[in-house]
């Protein structure tokens, strides 16, 4: 049921590919105006990068997120696959998975933005695209339910991340902590603490998200 | 597969706010039956078949569906029926066969029928062709396919002649008599009542959600 999901999920996200640009467009945009507020002082830039970077994800998700409901509901397509019946849980993360592997995607791609704006390059190209990986999946897995509980609402653009940032406290200080560590440098070897905490926090959330969604579709 | 009541509905009720849009239904149906219900506008038709179907909940009364119970074995009941609803539950960004592939996929079931059922709703020729393209009519040929591959035991079809053409009335008689010949129960919701009536066995008249007249399809007050 999972695999059936996941395989929904990722067609429907290859059918709207045109969004993902948009989003890209939309996060590197934001990365652009954040060194307009900082000004042209490379040190400062660079070590703002990791704030950044994850500011522009942040931003960016919720455009996700909400966007992976929208196909759910305009023919009621969610509650036709509830009523086969689907199992809630399979649905919730064949969801989140999908969510998760775009914003991971989208994370790795204003990569290469934040380098050439913050000039923070790093070698630890594969720690970075780790930190990246548990930091969306801490997004994707609350951004997903509440992606749900929004999405029949008039006003979900301005709900969902009214919900969502207040949650995501923890692992978005996780994250932007880890990945400036990776760009700065991490004599003491202080990023394993913070990707443990972000760890935690994504296995909390998977599981939770992933038992509460059945009743946040069902009426 | 076919019992002697597959569908059973005892005092069903269900309120929007304060206003109840089906109050005190009660009827029992044998299986392989086909009913018509029969109504008014807002009278609760859809109400009912979306509350026997599990889609929601009653706010009074019970209903068991083959024998299962419509809230505590809500899981079962959705094993056994198949709602032919307003909504389309199809995705618009997916092609006709995409969208059954869906359905196929979440059933556990294969795929290979698929062009068998999308010819079988005349859509063989359009099965590549993104759902968003389709007109309402074809639209709701796809809703049936999707219903016949669920190989429901209960059929409940809200509207099933709405925005079909002529062609499309003959499709509804002929799954609905395939259905019953299959030996599935099919209840239809319609306005239709000299085209549900010839293929039909019992019929309920709703008036602002209470039943009031059940009898025979033949004899439905007109």
């Amino acid at each position: 049921m999972l695999i059936a999901a996941l395989r929904k999920e990722l067609l429907l996200q290859w059918r709207s590919r045109a969004q993902f640009m948009a989003v890209f467009v939309f996060g590197a945009a934001a990365l652009l105006l954040f060194s307009f507020a900082v000004g042209p002082v490379a040190e400062m830039l660079r070590q703002f990068s990791a704030g950044f970077l994850w500011l522009g994800l942040l931003l960016s998700s919720t455009l996700t997120l909400a966007e992976s409901f929208h196909a759910e509901m305009e023919n009621r397509a969610l509650e036709g696959l509830l009523l086969l019946p689907a199992n809630p849980r399979a649905l919730y993360y064949g969801k989140a998975i999908a969510n998760w592997l775009q914003l991971t995607l989208l994370g790795i791609a204003l990569v290469p933005v934040m380098v050439i704006l913050y000039d923070a390059g790093t070698t630890r190209v594969g720690s970075l695209i780790v930190i990246i990986a548990l930091g969306t999946a801490g997004l994707s897995a609350p951004g997903t339910l509440y992606a749900a509980m929004t999405a029949q609402v008039r006003s979900k653009q301005t709900l969902l991340p009214l919900l969502l940032f207040p949650l995501i406290v923890p692992a978005l200080l996780a994250s932007v902590k880890a990945t400036s560590l990776i760009i700065l440098g991490d004599p003491m070897n202080q990023s394993s603490a913070w990707i443990i905490l972000l760890v935690a926090f994504d296995a909390i959330y998977w599981s939770l998200c992933g038992l509460l969604f059945g009743r946040v579709v069902e009426e | 597969m076919a019992t002697s009541a597959d569908v059973d509905a005892k005092n069903l009720a269900r309120r929007y706010g304060r206003r109840w849009a089906l109050a005190d239904v009660s009827f029992t149906l044998a299986g392989g039956a086909v009913l018509m219900v029969a109504g008014p506008n807002g009278s609760g038709k859809s109400t009912l078949l979306r509350t026997l179907s599990t889609a929601i909940r009653p706010d009074g009364g019970a209903a068991r569906i083959g024998g299962f119970d419509v809230v505590r074995e809500r899981e079962d009941v959705r094993k056994l029926v198949a709602l032919l609803s307003h909504a389309s539950y199809l995705y618009d960004s997916l092609t006709a066969k995409q969208n059954l592939a869906v359905v196929a996929d979440h059933l556990g079931r294969s795929r290979s029928n698929i062009d068998a059922l999308l010819d079988r709703v005349a859509l063989g020729r359009r099965a590549d062709d993104t759902v968003a393209t389709f007109s309402a009519g074809m639209r709701k040929r796809l809703s049936f396919a999707r219903v016949l591959l669920q190989e429901p035991r209960v059929a409940m079809l809200d509207e099933p002649y709405g925005q079909l053409d002529p062609e499309g009335f003959v499709l509804v008689e002929d799954v609905v008599r395939e259905l019953k010949a299959c030996g599935t129960t099919v209840i239809m919701a319609t306005h239709q009542l000299a085209r549900a009536s010839a293929i039909a066995d019992e019929a309920i008249l709703l008036e602002a959600g209470r039943v009031a007249w059940r009898g025979k399809a033949s004899e439905v007050p007109c």
